[in-house]
């Protein structure tokens, strides 16, 4: 090959060609992807990242953010998601946005996301021993501990030791928490004299300077773009994987895996590069991080004779049990300034209604005997319009938008709630034989529903919403419940861990039970979700799989 | 409420002009003294703007579709439309082809260009175009394209700028980098 063939066809001079055989192959220069590479490189191997999507130039975030803010704009372009690459079919029960829920390029969905780094309770590594439905995770809590510790560091997360509902932890966290907003301030007292205890929040987001970028200047768009790097997000961690000695190609997605002789090892992964080129990238060990749909999908893909189902797929589960999180939320007006929108992110949570989310408060919040799964409140730092999106999109201009501004912003307040989903075996990532992307291949059919259970916590969350802003002496003008909910981005399940071959399809060291050379840092190993924010664990269990990977090599 | 040149600087800070384009608009500060208000200085600038007519015709479309309490909106749009062009040429062909519109079609109702008709009239053609009602569109119809190039590029300016902020009650606005101190402040 010439040396401008060299570069797929992009123009810009990069060598998107296979490598000769390396330790590593990564999929996916995601967060887990991104840590996991950073970790490996780190400790002296040659890895190879390949993503399927494009490096952004970090010099375009304020034009992003403004495509975020402008009403031309979906939320698919910000990143530029869509077309002929990203074509997906959503035929279940629910219609499922996948092209709104995910971001394909370096750094993947933590460029567009919100931020927020829980741990997962003690609880939720034994969801089916403590409540009967769901499964365990093959190890516990403590197992995962000083995982997640590390993945805090790398993080840097911003945070305080002031949740009593938190499970426990070794050390404070990297950087001091973000002060409670104005509008936490108002809910405060409502909530103590309800006896709902709040608490703060841990962000991925620097509230000092940190690992080379700066603190946050409060854009008020985290979500999807942080114009200043203040928020981590997974293109911070590919660059240090970098400068450890990874080589990472962009534009290069992966078409299959292939097996050789031996039908228990992965050889080579296929990638294509837009000039329609296929390269094969051999390599010892493959991790898979390509998020909880494109993971599924590219192991599926991946069928052969000698795995006629699909590669790692002896139990007949992956794409099975695709798991969201479902939002509940209610919101109104106050008589009085709440001063929201100023940032893009919260400062105040109450974790109280996770592991008991049908206790009661002796003091307003009624109790319920329902069965119900974990609840995670959110206090909302966003409530209402920003004022700027109000101005592009209305009839009115002059002194008369100026009026419609000043009635419609200013007295908002809303509260959240993300809710456990029950893994559903029927809910799952298939391949849509009808419909090809770009390099021909089936495009992932998300099949989506949910059950009683969800629904009744997505109520019950609702009746904790409504009396917190009762007390507060809200006007509730808006309630997002059971019957109108959506998912908050979070995709799970889909190649769930276990420690029995035939109920799950990787094992308790992130490697799949069929292929011994193969592993998957992604939520779609974790058995059953939770309520929190993935993004933490998913960091958690990509240094846990890079530990496990070392091992082998 | 004067808008003055500093504030069109915290404006081109949501625009995404924070390298070559600010430095135009400083450099011009710098030789013109300090940021005292700017709609005393417009004649003046009227001959060092990167083209004769559209930061003109933005002028007179702000005119319209800013509040009426709000002052010095000629240096204010100046300032801020030589940044943003100079940051991105790409956009000010985007904004000479909607105002070649509004040219066209001041002429042909009016017999007159746009910058010369008075504000009402302005106003009244940019209704009778009907871009009060469109959504913004940067490959639309005339009135999407000056929705998108026009309108609402000057009301992204005013309403991710603090001053705009404040004229709806907050200071640092979406869009705006103003630091974590004000979300924790209540009304003052």
């Amino acid at each position: 090959m010439t040396a401008p063939d060299r570069d797929g066809g992009v123009g810009d001079g990069r060598d998107r060609t296979a490598d000769g055989r390396v330790d590593v192959c990564v999929v996916g220069a995601g967060p887990a992807g991104a840590l996991v590479a950073r970790a490996l490189a780190g400790a002296g191997y040659d890895v190879v990242v390949l993503e399927a999507g494009p490096r952004f130039d970090p010099t375009d975030r304020v034009e992003r953010m403004e495509r975020s803010i402008r009403p031309y704009y979906g939320p698919p372009d910000v990143w530029e998601m869509g077309g002929p690459r990203d074509a997906f079919s959503a035929t279940g029960e629910l219609h499922y946005p996948l092209n709104a829920a995910r971001v394909k390029g370096v750094g993947g969905s933590s460029l567009h996301w919100q931020g927020m780094v829980m741990r997962l309770h003690e609880s939720d590594f034994e969801r089916r021993t403590r409540s009967g439905y769901g499964a365990d995770w093959p190890f516990d809590y403590e197992t995962l501990r000083p995982y997640y510790a590390r993945a805090e560091r790398r993080l840097g997360v911003s945070g305080a030791s002031d949740n009593p509902f938190a499970p426990p932890r070794e050390e404070p966290h990297p950087l001091p928490a973000f002060p409670p907003s104005y509008s936490d301030s108002l809910f405060a007292p409502a909530c103590e004299r309800l006896g709902v205890t709040t608490h703060s929040v841990p962000n991925a987001r620097n509230s000092e300077a940190f690992d080379g970028r700066a603190a946050c200047v409060g854009y008020g768009t985290c979500k999807p773009v942080c114009p200043s790097g203040a928020k981590w997000s997974a293109d911070h961690e590919i660059r240090a994987a970098e400068t450890e000695g990874a080589r990472v190609v962009d534009r290069a997605p992966v078409q299959r895996l292939l097996t050789g002789e031996r039908p228990d090892r992965v050889t080579a992964a296929v990638y294509a590069t837009p000039d329609g080129v296929e390269h094969r990238q051999a390599a010892r060990q493959f991790v898979l991080a390509a998020g909880g749909v494109e993971t599924p999908r590219l192991l599926l893909l991946s069928r052969s004779p000698d795995h006629p189902d699909g590669l790692a797929n002896a139990s007949g589960l992956v794409g099975r049990y695709f798991t969201e999180h479902l939002f509940a939320g209610a919101g109104g007006r106050l008589d009085e300034p709440t001063r929201q929108n100023h940032v893009g992110f919260n400062t105040t949570e109450s974790h109280q209604f996770y592991d008991d989310p049908g206790a009661g408060t002796e003091r307003g919040i009624p109790a319920s005997d329902a069965d119900l799964a974990p609840i995670k409140l959110e206090f909302l730092n966003y409530a209402g319009p920003s004022p700027v999106e109000m101005a592009l999109s209305g009839e009115d201009w002059g002194d008369a938008l100026l009026s419609r501004l000043r009635a419609g912003y200013g007295t908002h307040v809303a509260m959240g709630a993300l809710v456990e989903a029950t893994p559903r075996r029927e809910n799952r990532v298939a391949l849509d034989p009808s419909r090809t992307d770009d390099h021909g291949n089936p495009v992932p059919d998300v099949r989506w529903s949910l059950d009683a259970r969800t629904r009744r916590t997505l109520a019950r969350a609702n009746e904790i919403q409504h009396a917190i802003l009762a007390e507060l002496g809200a006007d509730v003008e808006w309630t997002v419940g059971p019957r109108d909910t959506g998912p908050a981005y979070h995709h799970m399940g889909t190649t769930r861990m276990g420690s029995d071959p035939a109920e799950s399809v990787v094992d308790a060291g992130l490697r799949t039970h069929d292929v011994g050379n193969l592993s998957v840092a992604s939520s779609s190993v974790f058995p059953t979700g939770g309520a929190m924010n993935p993004t933490l664990t998913i960091a958690a269990l990509a240094l846990k799989c890079a530990d496990h990977v070392a091992e082998s090599l | 409420m004067e808008l003055t040149r500093r504030d069109a600087l915290a404006a081109l800070a949501s625009a995404g002009v924070v390298g070559g384009g600010s430095a135009a608009v400083l450099a011009r500060e710098r030789r013109d003294g300090t940021d005292r208000p700017t709609g005393d200085r417009d004649r003046d600038r009227n001959r060092e703007t990167p083209d004769g007519t559209l930061p003109d015709a933005l002028v007179a479309t702000a005119e319209v579709v800013y509040p009426s309490e709000v002052s010095g909106v000629s240096g204010f749009v100046r300032a801020y439309s030589l940044g943003r062009f100079e940051a991105r040429p790409d956009y000010r062909e985007g904004v000479r082809d909607a105002v070649d519109e509004l040219e066209e079609h001041a002429r042909a109702w009016y017999g007159e260009g746009y910058t010369a008709l008075d504000r009402g009239s302005r106003e009244e053609l940019l209704r009778s175009m009907g871009v009060h009602s469109a959504e913004e569109d940067p490959v639309g119809t005339a009135a999407e394209r000056v929705r998108f190039y026009v309108v609402n590029e000057l009301l992204f300016a005013l309403y991710t700028s603090p001053a705009g902020g404040r004229l709806v009650g907050i200071e640092n606005p979406q869009g705006h980098p103003g630091g974590t101190g004000s979300y924790r402040r209540g009304p003052r």
